[in-house]
């Protein structure tokens, strides 16, 4: 049995490849925890930096700078009446969150978190985690036709329009990157290593192609690489359905979307899956464009030293956000009614001080690094999701295909076209 | 890594891509057989996983249950369903139904036994593709060795493309 547990860790390969179920089972949980823990996050983060940058404080009231306000409206929705529109069909009203709940959580088991640390590595990776993706609408459209109601059917129109027009972008965007993966010429920031190899769609071998090559891809055959992640960093905001291309939920027009008729429980499933839907797929532009779990200049910053230095990085987060906390909890008014508020916070800097030191450890830090340079890059991106929703205006509906169908497409189809040519030629 | 309870999964994918089948056929309502479709072809999904072939598993629930399926609902969410109830079901040919069943059915035990004596016979092995490299191997027949048949495929699609834009728009 020990050897069992312990066989896994000396193999170096994924879990699934390894066919260790019970750690399979592990890394599943884990991410299951790691996953739920971030939609947390994200609910109070995109709160107070929109309230930021309205300049408001956003919620302040539960909890120290309302932290505990993500748990306070979970409680919430758990505890809320859950209603059925008397004309809805039962069965796909109660099915389409489900649904979408499981195809967002699916896509994680191939995200690799590191060389070692995915549930499994699929030959066909990246397909994989579009398609289970692509699925999502299926349960959006679901959920606007059963409700029986009209704001929630045009919703779910808008959104399979909108979805099916995006996923062809950025499938060309993917093929793009997919090619480099096989095309080691010299570009800009490439080393030669020889001739046309073979391509990749497993997400582990498309990290490695780009530690092989010496170059994150969106930097490979510049500017191609570039326009390559710009095509699908638009096309991922509209695939997962948020500002400034939300209009399946414009709640000028159209109340809540498809989700309108949805309460309590339900709604929060929503509310989970379109969250995991963000992280997932900015996890392929990380995977297939940042580099995935490499960290910055690999191959000009070597050495002990700077190993040394890259691998104080998560701690000095954890110790950095310790440090924000404590001087929240010095600026708190000294009133004995924030007495409890004070406390609490304090407590927070010290669990946050407490993991920064735990880092520290030499084990630690070796095995996390991977997992915190992936993580920070994600982090990258569910910060310009909220930065997006703070400055950009809504699209009209017609501005928006028009965007997909004629701009995005055929320079996405030209991208592909010259990759392959300079790819071949150089 | 080895395959695990795989008759298990067999018999499950299968069982849920007849239970699709069945309900496609027999749900009034159109949007419910368009589901039950959707979960035929997922479970066909699972099943072409299961006879490594990751690659056609991917591109099935790419195109089928993600692509061809969404724009089924789309319009068949436009039908008014309560009109569409209201009429006649196309079921009257349903004796002609069986025996088509049946003919395809005895067709499949028989390509199914003859080859199974054929396999005993000659003691070939079942042909295996590697599953880590398949995609790499598709790859390779489509574009290398069946080049000129894919592309004539694919210039077939885009005639039909351009028909169906052409048919679609009065002026263009």
């Amino acid at each position: 049995m020990l050897d069992y547990v312990t066989s896994y860790l000396r193999s170096n390969t994924t879990p699934g490849q390894a066919g260790n179920l019970l750690w399979a089972f592990i890394y599943i949980i884990l991410i299951f925890l790691g996953l739920s823990v971030a939609v947390i996050a994200m609910n109070w983060l995109e709160r107070k930096i929109l309230a930021h940058m309205q300049v408001r404080l956003g919620p302040m009231r539960v909890g120290p700078h309302g932290l505990l306000q993500p748990i306070a409206d979970a409680i919430k929705l758990l505890i809320k009446e859950d209603i059925m529109p008397a004309e809805a069909d039962k069965s796909v009203f109660w099915i389409a969150p489900v649904l979408i709940v499981i195809t967002a959580f699916t896509t994680f088991i191939v995200v690799p978190f590191g060389p070692t640390h995915a549930v499994t590595d699929m030959n066909i990776g990246v397909l994989f985690m579009l398609g289970v993706s692509s699925l999502s609408v299926l349960g959006v459209v679901m959920a606007g036709w059963a409700s029986n109601s009209h704001y929630p059917l045009i919703g779910a129109l808008r959104s399979s329009a909108q979805m099916v027009s995006y996923e062809i972008a950025m499938g060309l965007a993917v093929v793009a990157a997919v090619l480099m993966t096989s095309l080691h010429g010299i570009g800009l920031y490439g080393v030669a290593h020889g001739a046309v190899g073979d391509g990749t769609l497993s997400m582990i071998d498309i990290v490695k192609a780009q530690q092989d090559q010496h170059a994150w891809f969106i930097f490979k055959f510049f500017p191609l690489g570039l326009i390559a992640f710009f095509i699908f960093a638009v096309a991922m905001i509209a695939e997962t359905n948020r500002a400034p291309f939300d209009l399946p939920e414009a709640e000028s027009e159209l109340t809540a979307g498809f989700h309108t008729e949805y309460s309590g429980f339900r709604w929060s499933l929503f509310f989970l899956a379109e969250y995991s839907a963000m992280i997932a797929v900015s996890s392929i532009a990380v995977t297939l464009w940042l580099g995935g779990w490499l960290r910055p200049f690999p191959t000009w910053l070597t050495g002990e030293t700077w190993d040394l230095v890259f691998s104080l990085f998560p701690a000095a987060t954890f110790l950095l956000l310790a440090l924000i906390a404590l001087v929240g909890t010095l600026r708190m008014p000294k009133h004995p009614y924030f007495r409890v508020q004070t406390l609490g916070l304090a407590g927070f800097a010290a669990v946050l001080a407490l993991i920064g030191i735990l880092l520290l450890l030499p084990p630690v830090r070796d095995r996390i690094q991977d997992i915190y340079w992936f993580s920070l890059k994600v982090a990258g991106f569910m910060y310009l999701y909220i930065w997006y929703r703070g400055t950009f205006p809504r699209y009209r509906f017609d501005q928006l295909m028009r965007v997909g169908w004629k701009v995005l497409l055929p320079v996405g189809l030209g991208v592909l076209i010259l990759t392959a040519i300079v790819g071949v030629l150089l | 890594m080895t395959p695990v309870a795989t008759p298990f999964f067999f018999y499950l994918l299968s069982g849920l891509a007849l239970l699709g089948g069945i309900l496609v056929i027999t749900r009034k309502n159109a949007v419910h057989s368009a589901l039950a479709l959707i979960l035929t072809l997922l479970a066909l999904a699972g099943l072409y996983l299961m006879l490594y072939a990751p690659f056609v598993a991917g591109v099935q629930i790419i195109l089928y249950a993600g692509g061809i399926m969404v724009l089924f609902l789309f319009v068949i969410m436009l039908v008014s369903i309560e009109k569409s109830q209201r009429e006649d079901q196309f079921n009257k040919q349903w004796i002609g139904g069986l025996v088509g069943a049946v003919a395809l059915g005895a067709l499949f035990v028989r390509v199914f036994v003859r080859s199974k004596a054929l396999h005993d016979l000659t003691g070939m092995p079942m042909a295996q593709l590697p599953e880590q490299s398949n995609t790499q191997e598709i790859a390779v027949y489509l574009y290398g060795n069946y080049m000129l048949a894919f592309e004539i495929a694919s210039l077939l699609l885009l005639v039909a493309i351009i028909g169906a834009v052409v048919m679609a728009k009065k002026r263009i």
